[in-house]
C-alpha cells in the first residue's frame, strides 16, 4: 500500500493519474493530476498523514467536500471528484490558474492602487462566499489566488462553516480554530459562523499588503491571542506615513475587536475599496496611537445629534399603508427563492405601520372540472395549496390579522395576477423569478409578463443563493 | 437507492398521505417506520391498512410504545391524554391490526443502517433522547454508521467527534452529507403531531449511495385530521395540538 505523502506517477484515484507533486501543506499534500477524458489537469489534495491516523486529521477534508460540494461560483474551485481510497480520503478539484496571494504579501509594503485592487477583489469573493452560507475563517494569503482575469478565488474549507450543515471541525478541538496571526477576537473565543470574522482577517490581510507587517504578529500561546481583544494594532501610518487616512480608516475599521464596530458586510468593505473617495473618515483614519476613551465618548455623541425625520407628502403616508401581494407558486421546489421572497416581504413592510401581505397561488382548472371527479380533485388541491401558502407564511412571523391568503384559478397566471393586483388595489406585486433558460427567456416568463403590466410596483425577486442545491 | 424514515404517525392519515406523496415524488424507493403507527389520532384502522400494504412491499415496520400500549396492559405511565387516546384505539383494532402490531420487531438493520423508536440501548424502555449523552449512548449501542429513531417529537441531527457527540438542528430541505467516519443518529421527528411550534408533518429521506440526509417538512391538512379527532369523541386537545404543532 502506498502512503498519500509518496503517491508515485501514473499513480490511479478514481480514474484520475497522477502527474506530479505540487506541495505539502500542514495537514494536506497536493498532487496535479490528469483527468480521465483529457481535459484540464486538476489537482489531487490527499491526507499528509497516512493510514490509521486519528480521524481527528480527516474532519477537515469532511468538512471541505461537505462545503465544496454545495457552493459555486467563480470564487471557489470546482469539487469533481471525492471519496475513500487506501489511505483515506481524497478530493479532486479544479486547478486554479494563478498567483497566490502570498506571493504578493512576500513583496509588501504594495503601492495603494495594489493594495485596493487586490483587497477589493478578495472583498468581493468573501462576499460571494457569505451569500451562499459559508464562513471561511481560515482567510489568509496563502488561501486565496489571484486568478489572470482578476478575480480572486479563495481555497481550502477545513475550518469553513456552512450555516445550513454540521459543523464538524469545532468540535474536534479545544484550541481557537484559525490562524494566529489572522484570527479574529471572538474565534478566539470559540464563536464561529459570524461573517464579520472574516472580515475582520480581510482587516489582517490589508495591513499586511499595506505595511508589510503583521498587525497582532504570529503570538503561539493563548496570552498572545488574546492581546487583540485588549490593545488596538499600531496605526498603518506610523509604519507609512503617507498612506492616505481613508484606507487607514478601512483597515482599522475591519479590525474593530466588537463585531457590530465592523464592517456589516465584506460588500461595504469593497465599495468602499472600489469607490475611496466616499468614505466616511473618523478619528480611525487619522489616528497616530492606541485610541482613548475620549475617542469613544466622540463616537457615542455622534448618534444624538442626528437629524430629524422630514415632514411628509401624501403620498408617503400612503405609502404607509402599502397593500402587498406577494404571489407564491408552492409547487416550485425552491427554499432559497421563497426565502429571498419573505425578505422582501420584511423589508416592503419593514418601516410601514398599516401593511397588509395578500399571499397568492394561482392553480391551473383540472380538465375533469367539469364532472364531478375533476371538481372533487379541484377541492383538494384548492385546500392543499391553501395549507402550502400558510405554510410558506409561517416562517415570516408577521400577525395573522394583517395577511391575506388567496388560490386564485385560472391557466393564465399573469393575468389572474394582474387581474386581482388591480381589483384590490395592491400597491406592490412581489414575485419570484425562477431562472432564466432559454425557453423561459423565448416564452415569456410569470414575473416578466407582471412586472410589464401590473398597475403598480413590483419586486422581481432572484435567489442570490447561487448554487441551486436546494433544489 | 432513497429510503424514506417515517415515525410517530399517530393514527394521522392525512399527514402520512402527505409525506407519503412527498416521498414518492422525491425518489423514495423504500420506507420504513420507526413506530407509534397509532395513538393519539382518529385514523388507526385506515393508516395500519395503509402501513400493512407497504410492509407487504418490503418496507421495514418497528415497534413504539404506542403501538405497544393499544395491544393491553395498563399503560400507568402515560398521562391522561394518551391513556384515552389508547383505550380508544384498542377499542378500534381488528384482530388483524393487533396482530400486525404485535409482529413488529423492536428494532431493524440493514447493512449499516440501524432503525428504532426511541434509544438502541434499551429500545424496550422508551427512553427519550434529548441529550447528546443520551444520543452518544444510542450510537454506541447500535454499532451502526446511521440510525434512524424516533419517539421525540422534533427533528435533529447528532454525531460523534472525536470522544464526544455533537447535536445539529437540520434546515428541512437542505441536503447532508453524512461522512462514513463517523456514527450519526438521525432523529425524525413526527408524521402524525409534530411538537416544535411548526404543524407541518416531518420525516427524513436518506440517499444511501451518495450518503444523502434530508429533513423533511411537509404541510398537510391539519384542519381536517383535528376535525375528525373531535368527531370521534377523542380528548379536545389532540385536535387542537395539531393546528398549533405542539
Amino acid at each position: 500500500m502506498e502512503s498519500a505523502e509518496h503517491l508515485k506517477p501514473d499513480t490511479e484515484i478514481a480514474g484520475y493519474r497522477v502527474q506530479e507533486k505540487l506541495r505539502e501543506g500542514g495537514m494536506a499534500v497536493l498532487y496535479r493530476v490528469a483527468p480521465p477524458t483529457g481535459a484540464e489537469p486538476c489537482l489531487l489534495k490527499v491526507p499528509q498523514l497516512g493510514f490509521g491516523s486519528h480521524p481527528a486529521c480527516y474532519a477537515g477534508f469532511d468538512v471541505e467536500q461537505m462545503i465544496l460540494g454545495r457552493i459555486a461560483g467563480p470564487h471557489v474551485p470546482r469539487l469533481f471528484a471525492s471519496g475513500e481510497c487506501d489511505f483515506g480520503p481524497y478530493l479532486v478539484m479544479e486547478h486554479l490558474v494563478g498567483t497566490s496571494l502570498a506571493e504578493f504579501a512576500a513583496r509588501a509594503p504594495l503601492p495603494v492602487e495594489e493594495v485596493t485592487r487586490l483587497g477589493a477583489a478578495l472583498a468581493s469573493a468573501v462576499h460571494d462566499l457569505h451569500r451562499q452560507q459559508v464562513v471561511h475563517h481560515d482567510l489568509k494569503p496563502s488561501h486565496v489566488i489571484l486568478r489572470e482575469g482578476g478575480q480572486a478565488a479563495i481555497i481550502d474549507f477545513g475550518l469553513a462553516i456552512h450555516a445550513h450543515l454540521p459543523d464538524l471541525v469545532e468540535a474536534e478541538s479545544d484550541r481557537p480554530l484559525g490562524t494566529p496571526a489572522y484570527i479574529s477576537p471572538e474565534q478566539i473565543a470559540g464563536v464561529r459562523g459570524d461573517p464579520r470574522s472574516d472580515v475582520f482577517a480581510l482587516g489582517v490581510i490589508l495591513y499586511l499588503l499595506t505595511t508589510g507587517r503583521l498587525p497582532f504578529g504570529e503570538p503561539t500561546g493563548m496570552g498572545g491571542l488574546r492581546r487583540r481583544l485588549y490593545f488596538d494594532p499600531l496605526p498603518p501610518r506610523r509604519i507609512i506615513h503617507d498612506l492616505p487616512e481613508w484606507l487607514q480608516e478601512i483597515i482599522l475599521h475591519c479590525l474593530e475587536v466588537r463585531t457590530e464596530d465592523r464592517y456589516a458586510t465584506a460588500a461595504l468593505l469593497a465599495h468602499d475599496l472600489r469607490h475611496p473617495e466616499q468614505v466616511a473618515l473618523t478619528e480611525r483614519g487619522r489616528r497616530t496611537g492606541p485610541s482613548g476613551l475620549v475617542a469613544v465618548m466622540k463616537r457615542w455623541l455622534a448618534t444624538l445629534t442626528a437629524s430629524p425625520p422630514a415632514r411628509k407628502a401624501p403620498t408617503a403616508h400612503l405609502a404607509l399603508a402599502p397593500h402587498v401581494l406577494v404571489a407564491v407558486d408552492t409547487v416550485y421546489r425552491g427554499e432559497a427563492l421563497f426565502h429571498a421572497m419573505r425578505e422582501a416581504v420584511r423589508r416592503t413592510i419593514a418601516d410601514e405601520l398599516h401593511w397588509r401581505v395578500s399571499c397568492v397561488s394561482v392553480v391551473e382548472p383540472s380538465v375533469l372540472t367539469e364532472q364531478e371527479e375533476g371538481a372533487e380533485i379541484m377541492r383538494g388541491l384548492h385546500m392543499q395549496r391553501l395549507v402550502e401558502l400558510h405554510h410558506w407564511a409561517q416562517p415570516l412571523g408577521l400577525p395573522q390579522e394583517r395577511l391575506r391568503f388567496h388560490v386564485l384559478e385560472g391557466s393564465d397566471v399573469s393575468t389572474r395576477l394582474i387581474e386581482y393586483a388591480r381589483a384590490s388595489h395592491v400597491d406592490h406585486i412581489i414575485i419570484g423569478a425562477r431562472g432564466s433558460s432559454g425557453l423561459r427567456r423565448l416564452l415569456g416568463s410569470v414575473s416578466s409578463r407582471v412586472a410589464a403590466e401590473a398597475p403598480c410596483t413590483v419586486t422581481v425577486v432572484r435567489s442570490l443563493d447561487t448554487t441551486g442545491m436546494d433544489a | 437507492m432513497k429510503i424514506a424514515v417515517l415515525s410517530d404517525i399517530h393514527s394521522n392519515l392525512e399527514a402520512l398521505q402527505a409525506c407519503l406523496g412527498h416521498a414518492e415524488r422525491e425518489g423514495a424507493a423504500m420506507h420504513v417506520f420507526l413506530g407509534d403507527l397509532v395513538g393519539y389520532g382518529a385514523d388507526p384502522a385506515a393508516c395500519l391498512g395503509l402501513l400493512a400494504d407497504y410492509a407487504a412491499k418490503g418496507a421495514l415496520l418497528v415497534r413504539g410504545n404506542h403501538d405497544e400500549a393499544a395491544l393491553g396492559g395498563l399503560c400507568e405511565n402515560m398521562n391522561f391524554v394518551a391513556r384515552e387516546a389508547t383505550y380508544w384505539t384498542r377499542k378500534q383494532l381488528s384482530s388483524g391490526a393487533r396482530d400486525f402490531l404485535a409482529s413488529l420487531p423492536f428494532a431493524a438493520r440493514r447493512g449499516d443502517l440501524f432503525f428504532l423508536h426511541a434509544s438502541a440501548d434499551a429500545p424496550e424502555k422508551w427512553d427519550y433522547i434529548s441529550s447528546a449523552l443520551q444520543a452518544g449512548r444510542c450510537m454506541d449501542a447500535a454499532q451502526a454508521s446511521v440510525t434512524f429513531a424516533g419517539h421525540v417529537h422534533h427533528q435533529s441531527l447528532f454525531f460523534s467527534a472525536g470522544s464526544s457527540v455533537r447535536a445539529f438542528q437540520p434546515v428541512p430541505g437542505v441536503a447532508i452529507p453524512l461522512g462514513g467516519r463517523r456514527r450519526w443518529l438521525a432523529i425524525a421527528g413526527s408524521v402524525g403531531q409534530p411538537r416544535d411550534g411548526n404543524n407541518a408533518a416531518a420525516y427524513v429521506l436518506y440517499d444511501e449511495e451518495r450518503r444523502l440526509l434530508t429533513f423533511f417538512r411537509v404541510p398537510y391538512d391539519h384542519m381536517t385530521a383535528a376535525r375528525k379527532i373531535i368527531e370521534a369523541g377523542l380528548p379536545e386537545r389532540l385536535a387542537w395540538r395539531l393546528q398549533r404543532g405542539e
